[in-house]
């Protein structure tokens, strides 16, 4: 039995989620109580909301004192659908994300045909309404099949639900196209997403570049490539004053000049992967394809550098980066190799443990996964308020446990995680008040 | 005539190298190199002396698949796979199904189906090998990935200074030319470096790989000051596709700083030797007169002395190889 499938079953009557530990970054919140749902919507919450204030007809749920916050909002994953369903699912996508505590994925345009119509916004929000264990919210191409030339049709593709901008994988490199998209969509505040790697200098390349790609004789990307990008944008920011967030960002010299753009209040926001903060380029080792990534894993200073920006909150947003990869674009001379790791359901462990080695406060990390993307993104969700949307995650901080990339519900499994040791677990993931995860019920089913 | 069996008495006393595979120099102890070159040695007293080597590939399966051109390194091994004894299968990318879109990999578990002892692999991907051999059951050998390395050929450069210099510690090499595609560049990079030679690389910026200096050598940009004192000068072959504007100028220009000829040679030491690796660029990377000058001097020992070392690796491997089929026959008794 597969809980996380749907149709599941909506509770009769109010929920009561008591005797837990209420964490809403957005607020600061950190206290014991009780959170009270209703008709999918958060009601009551707070210290006195408890089985002996809540309605008579309540089902109680008992968190144990473990950690209630806001479902996470994954603002970067890929998608298989339509064109690489081999790859990935929205049901595939949707498994994944509801039992790694996501409540909201962010999906990349690059699909087949590209989102670069209203129609395949609809498309995929109406497949994933009726598929999709998770919300699942489109971004749209800023260039028509993300050819770098021709603007899509930004205002339409927002009122039709598009809820961002970016050409995925692939930079805008042409500053004139960058201008005009940054100039229109600051009329109506849209935000432009851009991968931030000028493609001239990355040719070819495969890895970063340093002292380990000249070892192993493989191309490699510059460093600057990244930083080069960013300041060009940052320029055309300054012109145009649109909204401008870097997807991924991997160097310190990038995470720098974004630092300086933000301190002279340029409306700049960043995003980081995982792989970024919980790996250098040496996991490339032995040519592990499955350590290759776009941008590529950087030096152990570039990946201290992340952890800071994180932490000083130069770097706004913690992203999945999923791409799913089959075996057959993986197993192939590093060269070759599609780039890409299936980070869904290691996003909050790996994040977690930037937590748990003392790096950065528990309610400061998981906002970059929750009230600060819902705000960029200008979503309702990712708080833990009353009339807030009843996406809730239960989270044993504490319990450790395993990569075990073949029990992921991602129908890619590419990770170079397999086997590493992490603290996090997901006990229950709620969207819209509907149980669509239950780890408990998940292990007997298993049994 | 009876045949004369020589036993492993007459070679290197001890056989120190203990690895499943040869995929790189990088990673390999001066003493495991140095049994390399010992027993490479031996082969060339050997097959000079017209004695037949013990057989001991006999019964043994050896293909060569090669997914890019090469002549002298694919007959080398093969000759070197014959004179030991072993079945020897020669596949070209070109003739084969790799054509029709197979991967790698799946091409290697087609040939693994057939039992090789010793698949020799020459791919255009660095790390080409290294996947092979995660994947194969039988010993890689790899005959040149991509940009990585081409540990034969650094071994059988080795052995052909080592037996003109008596030994390889102390002496001043100077590597010239496209090290940054260069696997030759970084295989003899790795052993000369193990082997205590000061290395020095002499070549336009543009084609330095970066943070080359921290594998041990010293960078030159001018000719004349990095061959001054020489004992050896290597030149490596330059790609007529990069000599056009893309990574220099042009191939005039690149001659006039970067050539060798007598003027510049002048600077290393008098008998300074000069090797390349084969085909010259006449003109380009190497003044015509002077690539004659080599031809009589160099080039044969280093063919001779290629077939010899790659014995020598066949050699130690199928040991190795030996060795774990024993453990296992053992193991399941």
């Amino acid at each position: 039995m597969n809980l996380s499938e749907k149709p599941p079953i909506a509770p009769v009557g109010p929920v009561l989620y008591s005797n837990s530990r209420l964490l809403d970054p957005a607020s600061g919140r950190d206290e014991r109580g009780g959170c009270l749902v209703e008709d999918g919507m958060i009601v009551a919450l707070g210290p006195d909301v408890t089985v002996a204030s809540a309605p008579s007809n309540t089902n109680v749920l008992d968190c144990d004192g473990h950690c209630l916050l806001p479902g996470l909002i994954d603002m970067c994953a890929t998608i298989g659908e339509p064109g690489a369903a081999h790859r990935e699912t929205l049901v595939s996508i949707g498994n994944a994300a509801a039992a790694s505590g996501i409540t909201t994925i962010i999906c990349t345009p690059d699909t087949d045909p590209v989102v670069d119509d209203i129609a395949l916004v609809q498309y995929i929000q109406q497949r994933a309404e009726l598929l999709s264990a998770v919300r699942v919210q489109p971004m749209a191409a800023i260039t028509k099949g993300l050819n770098g030339e021709h603007m899509s049709e930004l205002g339409l593709l927002a009122e039709a639900g598009a809820v961002a901008f970016t050409d995925a994988a692939r930079a805008v490199t042409d500053a004139t196209v960058m201008r005009r998209a940054l100039s229109y969509a600051s009329a109506k505040g849209l935000l432009i997403v851009q991968h931030a790697e000028e493609p001239s200098l990355a040719l070819e390349g495969c890895m970063n570049e340093g002292e380990l790609s000249t070892r192993l004789g493989l191309k490699g990307i510059p460093a600057a490539a990244e930083v080069i990008m960013i300041e060009r944008d940052i320029r055309l920011v300054e012109l145009t004053g649109g909204r401008y967030h870097v997807a991924q960002i991997s160097t310190a010299a990038a995470i720098d000049a974004v630092r300086r753009a933000k301190a002279r209040s340029l409306p700049i926001t960043a995003g980081a992967a995982p792989h970024h903060f919980a790996l250098n380029e040496t996991a490339v080792g032995e040519y592990r394809t499955f350590a290759k990534t776009s941008p590529p894993l950087r030096t152990e200073d570039d990946r201290l550098a992340v952890v800071e920006g994180i932490s000083d909150g130069t770097i706004d947003v913690i992203v999945s980066a999923h791409m799913p990869q089959g075996v057959e674009s993986k197993r192939l001379p590093f060269a070759q190799a599609a780039p890409g790791i299936a980070g869904l359901e290691t996003m909050l462990p790996l994040a977690l443990e930037l937590t748990h080695n003392g790096h950065i406060p528990l309610l400061d990390l998981l906002r970059t996964m929750t009230a600060r993307p819902a705000e960029l993104l200008g979503l309702p969700g990712g708080r833990l308020v009353k009339d807030a949307p009843a996406d809730l995650v239960l989270l044993d901080l504490d319990a450790p446990w395993q990569v075990d990339a073949s029990r992921f519900r991602a129908k890619s499994k590419n990770t170079p995680y397999d086997g590493r040791p992490v603290q996090g677990r997901v006990l229950r993931t709620v969207v819209a008040g509907v149980t669509v995860f239950d780890a408990q019920a998940h292990a007997e089913a298993a049994e | 005539m009876v045949p004369i069996t020589v036993s492993l008495m007459t070679g290197p006393a001890r056989i120190n190298f203990h690895h499943p595979h040869l995929l790189g120099i990088e990673g390999l102890s001066a003493s495991e190199i140095e049994t390399l070159l010992d027993l490479g040695d031996h082969y060339v007293e050997l097959n000079r002396r017209d004695e037949p080597a013990e057989p001991l590939l006999a019964n043994r399966t050896q293909i060569n698949l090669f997914f890019e051109n090469s002549t002298r390194t694919r007959m080398s091994f093969e000759l070197a796979g014959k004179q030991l004894g072993a079945r020897v299968i020669n596949m070209v990318a070109e003739a084969s199904s790799i054509k029709k879109g197979e991967t790698l990999l799946d091409t290697a578990m087609t040939l693994n189906a057939l039992h090789p002892d010793v698949l020799v692999l020459r791919h255009r991907d660095s790390g080409a090998s290294a996947l092979l051999a995660q994947k194969m059951d039988c010993a890689v050998v790899n005959a040149g990935d991509g940009s990585h390395e081409h540990p034969t050929q650094a071994l059988l450069d080795a052995l052909t200074i080592r037996r003109r210099r008596g030994d390889l510690d102390g002496q001043v090499i100077a590597i010239c030319g496209d090290i940054l595609h260069s696997r030759v560049a970084r295989s003899n990079i790795h052993l000369l470096v193990t082997m205590g030679v000061r290395v020095r690389l002499i070549a336009p910026p543009t084609l330095l790989p970066p943070f080359i200096e921290r594998m041990g050598v010293e960078v030159f940009h001018d000719m004349h000051a990095g061959l001054k004192g020489c004992d050896v000068v290597m030149m490596l072959r330059l790609q007529t596709e990069r000599m056009s504007g893309s990574f220099v100028p042009s191939a005039r220009e690149y001659f006039h700083y970067y050539g060798l000829d007598y003027a510049k040679l002048a600077a290393a030491k008098e008998d300074a030797l000069v090797m390349h690796p084969g085909p010259m660029n006449r003109g380009v990377e190497i003044d015509t007169d002077l690539a004659d000058d080599i031809n009589r001097s160099v080039i044969r020992e280093q063919v001779e002395i290629g077939v010899a070392i790659r014995m020598a690796c066949l050699d130690v491997l199928c040991r190795e190889r030996g060795k774990a089929r024993k453990q296992n026959t053992e193991d399941a008794a």
